[in-house]
């Protein structure tokens, strides 16, 4: 494996390892349910995106190549339906969202 | 490089358990399980080349289905109190969309 793949393979596990970190962190410290969602998906999206992406040099073009393509394209395309059914059921059943109230800062532009 | 990726993929699933603990409603646990889902395909993932065990992949990808179909599961069945009898109603009738 050419040292340019090892470095971009690298630096793609590395990266996917940190969002998921901070997936997690942001899991705990987010205030209300639906940002946590936010959080989630970004463990989510950029974590598993980069990760099977750093994954991919590693195997060369193979059939196990094929099959992380295959996990990263399962979870891109189910974890948007499961976060939808899952704020869809939230917003019935559970928690109203945290809104900003008008007179608060945050809602300034 | 894969031995850090899966520390901090533990560590990401132990904030998610934290998570699904401290959870004040039931909709925060359901988050955490499918984070700490969707570690478990990435550690399988990964472990799968650590050991260089190729078929961990397939292990992952019925994972990645299974954690799909048990939140699908879990949220039918807190909407509708039940799964769904044969004459059910397609909607629960209380909730307005």
């Amino acid at each position: 494996m050419t040292t340019v793949l090892f470095w971009f393979s690298g630096i793609c596990l590395v990266a996917g390892g940190v969002f998921c970190l901070i997936g997690g962190i942001g899991l705990l410290r987010m205030p209300d349910f639906y940002t946590r969602m936010h959080a989630a998906s970004v463990t989510e999206t950029l974590g598993v995106g980069l990760l099977l992406l750093g994954l991919m040099p590693q195997a060369g073009l193979s059939l196990v190549t094929l099959k992380l393509v295959m996990v990263g394209l399962l979870v891109f395309l189910v974890s948007p339906a499961v976060s939808h059914a899952l704020a869809r059921a939230a917003f019935l059943r559970g928690p109203k969202p945290l809104l900003a109230q008008s007179g608060e800062v945050a809602s300034k532009p | 490089m894969l031995i850090t990726v899966t520390v901090a993929l533990l560590v990401t699933a132990a904030l998610a358990l934290l998570r699904a603990c401290l959870g004040p409603t039931v909709f925060d646990r359901l988050l955490a399980a499918n984070t700490i889902g969707t570690c478990a395909i990435l550690l399988l993932a990964v472990l799968g080349f650590l050991r260089g065990r190729p078929e961990f992949l397939d292990l992952a990808l019925v994972y990645g289905l299974l954690n799909a179909i048990g939140m699908f599961a879990v949220l039918k069945f807190m909407r509708q109190g039940d799964l769904g009898l044969a004459d059910a109603p397609a909607c629960a009738p209380e909730d307005k969309p």
